[in-house]
């Protein structure tokens, strides 16, 4: 599929940008599970308020975030230098580079790559751009175990489960859950393994062991790649990503083409906004900076997959294009009312909440995704918690748009939209017309109680199934004036 | 047309055409120096330690090795792993030091800590940055034993991220360290110690400890 200046989208069949279902179908199902609900509420309130804090902390946190934005912005407008500028660092200092169109591109270099160091297995650092593309599907289809590491991660994989959460992506589980996944596929476990967190950590610790003294590939993604001088950078917690950075033979890690970054001093910004803005720590504890290969330290052998898979689609759309600033921090998850309800997984994409609502339809194509630029209140909090200041709601409003104009010309005949509107401005358009369609909507009056309709019948019962509409007034305001004023004016 | 060729040449429709950027124009007012030093500047570098849940002891320049001892001794740690280039002059007799010369990560995963030196350290947000250096050894040396003691010089201490960086070689392989390594994934409670060393201690080295 094709979009803006006949730039492919992220291919269907591979992956996971697309649900199984539009948006409110899947959030009406999440909004039914109520401890989906509390885990969130519960998470979202926690997060918020510690990243309230750190951020009051810095004095000039509106400086990095313009400087952020800015970076970001001129980044974007000369992708292609900072691409072939990273490209030469990476080489010259060992590293090999590689260039991907699109999700099963990068699958077959991966994997390819997996086999040529004659591993059956890979540890893996939580990379959502590899979750997007479905790497580990593509791995076991060549009989290669993926181990996830970060302990969220290894609970989704465990539990057959689909992350919910950009930091936090098991938060849909409880502890009890956890436990009885743990028992149920770990195989190695102690039965009577309890279910505190302490207790849940050490049996993934020691079951994890293993694969990270004994591994001979790595895969990570990449939260900054420095063009100016080839460094690639990740961030985490851990302790998981240094075992799979560090241990290795091989290193192969995969990112998104939006990640460069120009200049070494860049990370000023980068690494006072990510940290505060995602865990709501001054920082996180563990970040790993590697250029290239360096001998006798840490894997001997490393590749570098750059990954396109619908972001030049996305690059095309000048509006749009900020999408790609997003440094996955997850703040606008955590403020956002919609979110805060239904969970990541009613967005159906590895991006999910406010930012997934205008990235994912970008890669796809918005026909691909056409439910979740709807998918918001506009309520303007996401774009206030945005580290990088993307206009998150201008831009949800910019996509429906694009829906409406793009579904408009790929069907001949109108939509319901469209003829609901050219009725309206035909009856609009004349006074006697108008004041005979009022005092027929004042018949709605008996639809209505307390002022509220709940349900109106088809076809716009599609407006009343998320809303209530008011019940019409006992009088016009023509009616009103006459009574009150008789003629004069 | 190879992957390299076409991702480039969609990069480039998508912008309408290739421009070499010239001055980024990137608005910078963020504080790039800062205000504290001497006593104040360690003494923020180890409160924001002791938030993340770390050990911190203050020695004097002659007296490093003495308050190693002394932190291994309580610990229980009597066989650990140095790096070349470590000064150990002064660590208690009783203390079975080896030197990393490549140790394999199962040797390295049986000893019972590993004694460091730093590059920088971040007092503003309780970050100490290793780079690989001698004194620091290679990455997977403070990695995969289960307690890191980290010798940290005042000299070593800057107050903000954006002063850490200017100090760093990039072309290095960093480690930036906040405390012990953590999660919060289970129910957001956070649980110290996943699959880095679960305890870090630091030893502050400064010529007036204070008591």
């Amino acid at each position: 599929m094709t979009t803006f200046l006949g730039i492919p989208t992220a291919p269907r069949g591979v992956g996971h940008l697309r649900g199984d279902e539009p948006f409110p179908v899947a959030a009406r199902k999440a909004l039914a599970n109520t401890q989906l609900r509390r885990n969130l509420g519960k998470a979202t309130t926690t997060i918020r308020a510690k990243r309230a804090a750190v951020v009051a902390e810095l004095p000039d946190w509106e400086e990095l975030r313009a400087a952020g934005q800015a970076i970001k912005a001129h980044t974007m407008r000369h992708l292609d230098h900072y691409l072939t500028e990273l490209e030469t660092q990476v080489t010259a200092r060992g590293g090999t580079v590689h260039w991907a169109r699109d999700a099963i591109e990068a699958n077959r270099i991966v994997t390819g790559l997996v086999r040529g160091a004659g591993a059956a297995e890979v540890v893996k650092v939580k990379s959502i751009v590899t979750d997007e593309i479905g790497l580990n599907d593509a791995l076991a289809e060549v009989g290669i175990r993926a181990y996830e590491t970060d302990l969220a991660e290894l609970i989704v994989q465990l539990g057959k489960d689909r992350p919910s959460h950009i930091l936090v992506p098991a938060i849909h589980r409880n502890r009890a859950e956890i436990r009885d996944i743990f028992l149920r596929e770990m195989g190695d476990v102690d039965p009577g393994l309890t279910d505190t967190p302490a207790a849940l950590t050490e049996a993934a610790r020691l079951h994890l062991r293993r694969a990270f003294l004994s591994a001979r590939v790595g895969i990570s993604g990449a939260n900054f790649a420095i063009a100016e001088t080839g460094t690639l950078c990740v961030v985490e917690s851990e302790g998981n990503g240094r075992m799979c950075l560090t241990l290795p033979e091989t290193l192969i890690t995969v990112m998104g083409i939006e990640k460069v970054i120009p200049a070494w001093r860049d990370l000023d910004v980068f690494l006072q906004l990510l940290p505060r803005s995602s865990t709501g720590e001054r920082m996180n504890p563990y970040t790993s900076m590697w250029t290239g290969v360096t001998p006798g330290d840490g894997p001997q052998a490393f590749h570098l997959v750059l990954l396109d898979n619908g972001r030049t689609a996305a690059l095309a759309d000048e509006t749009g294009r900020q999408a790609l600033h997003c440094i996955r921090c997850s703040a606008c998850l955590n403020v956002c009312p919609v979110y805060e309800r239904t969970g990541g997984h009613a967005y159906g994409s590895v991006y999910p909440g406010p930012i997934g609502a205008v990235l994912s339809p970008q890669l796809t194509g918005v026909e691909d995704n056409a439910s979740l630029p709807y998918a918001s209140s506009l309520c303007g909090a996401c774009y206030d918690a945005c580290p990088v200041k993307i206009d998150i709601p201008s831009l949800l409003v910019h996509l429906r748009a694009r829906h409406v104009e793009e579904a408009g010309r790929a069907h001949r005949v109108p939509s319901p939209e469209a003829i609901t509107m050219a009725a309206a401005a035909w009856v609009m358009a004349s006074p006697s017309r108008w004041a005979a369609a009022q005092g027929a909507g004042r018949l709605g009056r008996v639809l209505g109680r307390g002022g509220r309709i709940r349900r109106l019948p088809w076809p716009l019962s599609a407006w009343t199934a998320a809303r209530d509409a008011p019940q019409p007034p006992a009088q016009t305001f023509r009616q009103w004036w006459r009574a009150e004023r008789g003629d004069r004016t | 047309m190879t992957a390299r060729e076409e991702v480039l040449a969609r990069i480039r429709t998508a912008l309408g055409g290739t421009a070499a950027p010239g001055s980024d124009a990137v608005p910078r007012g963020y504080r790039t120096r800062g205000e504290l030093d001497g006593t104040v500047l360690l003494d923020l570098l180890a409160e924001r330690l002791r938030d993340y849940g770390c050990t911190v002891r203050r020695a004097a320049p002659g007296q490093v090795m003495t308050a190693v001892g002394e932190a291994l001794a309580q610990r229980g740690a009597r066989r650990v792993v140095v790096p070349p280039g470590l000064d150990l002059a002064g660590l208690p007799a009783g203390v079975d030091a080896t030197v990393d010369d490549g140790l394999s990560p199962a040797a390295l995963d049986a000893v019972d800590g590993v004694i460091t030196g730093a590059a920088v350290a971040v007092a503003e947000t309780g970050t100490i940055v290793l780079d690989g250096s001698p004194g620091q050894g290679r990455r997977a040396l403070s990695l995969v034993p289960d307690y890191h003691v980290c010798i940290v010089r005042a000299e070593q201490v800057v107050a903000l991220v954006p002063e850490a960086l200017a100090r760093l070689d990039p072309g290095r392989p960093l480690t930036w360290i906040s405390g012990p390594s953590a999660t919060s994934d289970i129910e957001l409670d956070r649980v110290q110690g996943v699959h880095g060393p679960r305890t870090l201690e630091v030893i502050l080295v400064a010529p007036e400890p204070r008591q």
